[in-house]
């Protein structure tokens, strides 16, 4: 049995790694870049040392094919970046969609287009929810605010790549990678206990036929049935594994939705709001690729007259919670950018706004 | 013994900035250590990027009862500032009833730097008194000690043994005058 962990104080990138070995990943290919390097150099430190391979690429197209192949081979693989590198990651994972390739891809935030800066952002949420390669295709996007869940959502992201046969990405950002909290380490997974993988290219042993890895169709048809087959699995994701917090929704009636650093500011915005007796709540999205429209539908049932998506960009996810509201509850935005982070102070006017023009139209 | 014990609050939000190399982020790190031990929630949140490679550095330590929001500190209740930018850039944001800890070595005109009414100001030469003391480098604990001192944001038996978790186990050597830093610290 796992003894009880203790709690310890860590940086979340650090954590990140820690948290994907004890998940069983043995294969990290990576290529430095601020704000996510302690990732990699913890993982250089402890990853030789439990029999797995670190290795820094050339560049983080090499990384993320390299990622590729371990996964082809079955084992669990990650590569992380941040921004620019992701971007540059983006075929790769293309490819692992299009191979049925299951894999952990980490975007530590900073803020773009281009080189950008190297504070914290949430303006990749596009790339991440709806293409980050070419092709008709969606990954898992976990998104988390916390320490703890630095570890949590990457343990459960290689369990959701190998269930769904899939590449999952963890958005995280630059505050989360580098600020510490206390964290409790999930225990670390026997590698001989995890899912068979009986697709992988492990060798026939003049057992079983060749098992192919690739994304190559050329007869229509068969690419159609392929992608078909894909997204028949994009619904069972869809249905089953949405994930979201919520945080005094039952009787809000202007709920915050935001997720990652954005959500911790908010967090504190909607307490403030509540000590002047405003009906506020907040709608912290943990998956945002299945986006948690059962939850927006759940807060609108409760009585929910304004959402109010909180973000590191110039308005993003706000689209998805526009979706998810379907014309029901008018939906606006509030977003900073550039590694500039909204105050507490800021949020709370705009929900102070938002409170009177609802106390008027109530006239 | 009575002085020894804690008299916490239910939120400590404390901005520790300095140069890069004057040992902020480690002050900040037993301070969250801290926090840690005492079953705490607890957040430690350090600038990043090329300001800490000689530029300024400062780090946001939360320790509070409830779940912590931002990370950022914008109304601090505690300052360690231990240079003349660092005591401008955030002596006014410190909230009536903050303490602010600063060493006057490297903020020579510190007293033109206004702060709150209500906040309890503390000018240490922490830089020349490490000096004097043979603990070059420890001007950051000293103010520690100091901070503790007015703010009891832990018993002193944690505060104590998060000093000693902070220090590598490859420097154990280095235990023995961060000791004396704090003490120093708390005997101003």
């Amino acid at each position: 049995m796992a003894q009880t962990e203790e709690r310890v104080l860590m940086k979340g990138n650090e954590v990140l790694a820690e948290a994907a070995m004890r998940a069983g990943c043995r294969y990290f290919f990576g290529y430095p870049i601020t704000p996510q390097t302690e990732l990699a150099a913890y993982m250089a430190r402890k990853l030789p040392t439990i029999g797995g391979t670190f290795l820094q690429a050339e560049s983080e197209i090499a990384a993320i094919n390299m990622v590729y192949g371990a996964a082809s081979a079955g084992a669990r693989a990650m590569t992380s970046s941040s921004s620019p590198g992701v971007s540059l990651k983006g075929e790769g994972v293309s490819y692992m969609a299009g191979a049925d390739l299951p894999g952990v891809i980490i975007n530590v935030e900073r803020g773009g287009p281009g080189l950008g800066g190297i504070q914290p952002s949430q303006s990749d949420y596009f790339q991440a929810t709806r293409a980050l390669g070419h092709g008709d295709f969606f990954m898992p996007v976990l998104a988390p605010s916390t320490v703890q869940e630095m570890a949590d959502l990457v343990y459960l992201a290689f369990d959701l790549a190998d269930t769904y046969r899939t590449p999952a990405m963890i958005l995280a950002d630059g505050m989360i990678g580098q600020m510490m909290e206390p964290v409790t380490l999930p225990p670390a997974r026997d590698l001989s206990e995890l899912p068979a993988k009986p697709w992988a290219t492990t060798g026939t042993h003049m057992e079983r036929e060749h098992n192919v890895v690739n994304s190559l169709y050329l007869t229509p048809q068969k690419l159609e049935d392929t992608n078909r087959e894909r997204f028949a699995r994009y619904d069972t994701i869809i249905a089953t594994e949405q994930r979201q917090e919520l945080m005094m929704c039952d009787d809000a009636e202007i709920v915050l939705v935001a997720f990652g650093a954005a959500s911790r500011i908010a967090r504190t915005a909607v307490r403030a709001a509540r000590d002047e007796g405003i009906k506020a709540g907040l709608l912290r999205p943990i998956t945002l690729w299945p986006f948690p429209t059962k939850a927006v539908d759940q807060v609108v049932a409760n009585g929910c007259k304004a959402f109010l998506s909180v973000e590191l960009n110039m308005g993003q996810m706000v689209q998805d919670v526009r979706l998810a509201s379907d014309g029901r509850v008018p939906v606006s935005f509030y977003g900073r950018t550039g590694g500039v982070l909204p105050t507490p102070e800021e949020v709370l006017e705009q929900i102070e706004g938002l409170s009177s023009k609802l106390g008027k139209d109530g006239e | 013994m009575a002085d020894e014990t804690s008299i916490k609050t239910r939120e400590m939000l404390c901005v520790l900035a300095g140069f890069g190399g004057q040992g902020v982020l480690f002050a900040g790190k037993v301070m969250a250590n801290a926090g840690l031990i005492d079953g705490r929630n607890v957040s430690w949140m350090p600038s990043y990027g090329p300001e800490m490679r000689g530029g300024t550095a400062n780090c946001n330590v939360s320790l509070s009862d409830d779940a912590i929001g931002t990370p950022f500190i914008t109304k601090p209740t505690a300052l360690i500032a231990m240079n003349q930018p660092s005591l401008e850039k955030f002596a006014e944001a410190v909230v009536p009833g903050g303490v602010i800890v600063v060493d006057t070595t490297l903020a020579m005109n510190a007293s033109e730097v206004h702060s709150s009414e209500g906040v309890a100001r503390f000018e240490i030469p922490a830089t020349q008194m490490a000096e004097d003391n043979g603990l070059k480098g420890l001007a950051n604990v000293i103010c520690l000690g100091k901070l503790w001192k007015e703010t009891r944001f832990c018993d002193r038996g944690v505060l104590d043994a998060a000093l000693e978790k902070c220090v590598p186990a490859k420097h154990r050597n280095l235990l023995e005058p961060n000791r004396r830093a704090l003490q120093i610290g708390i005997d101003l």
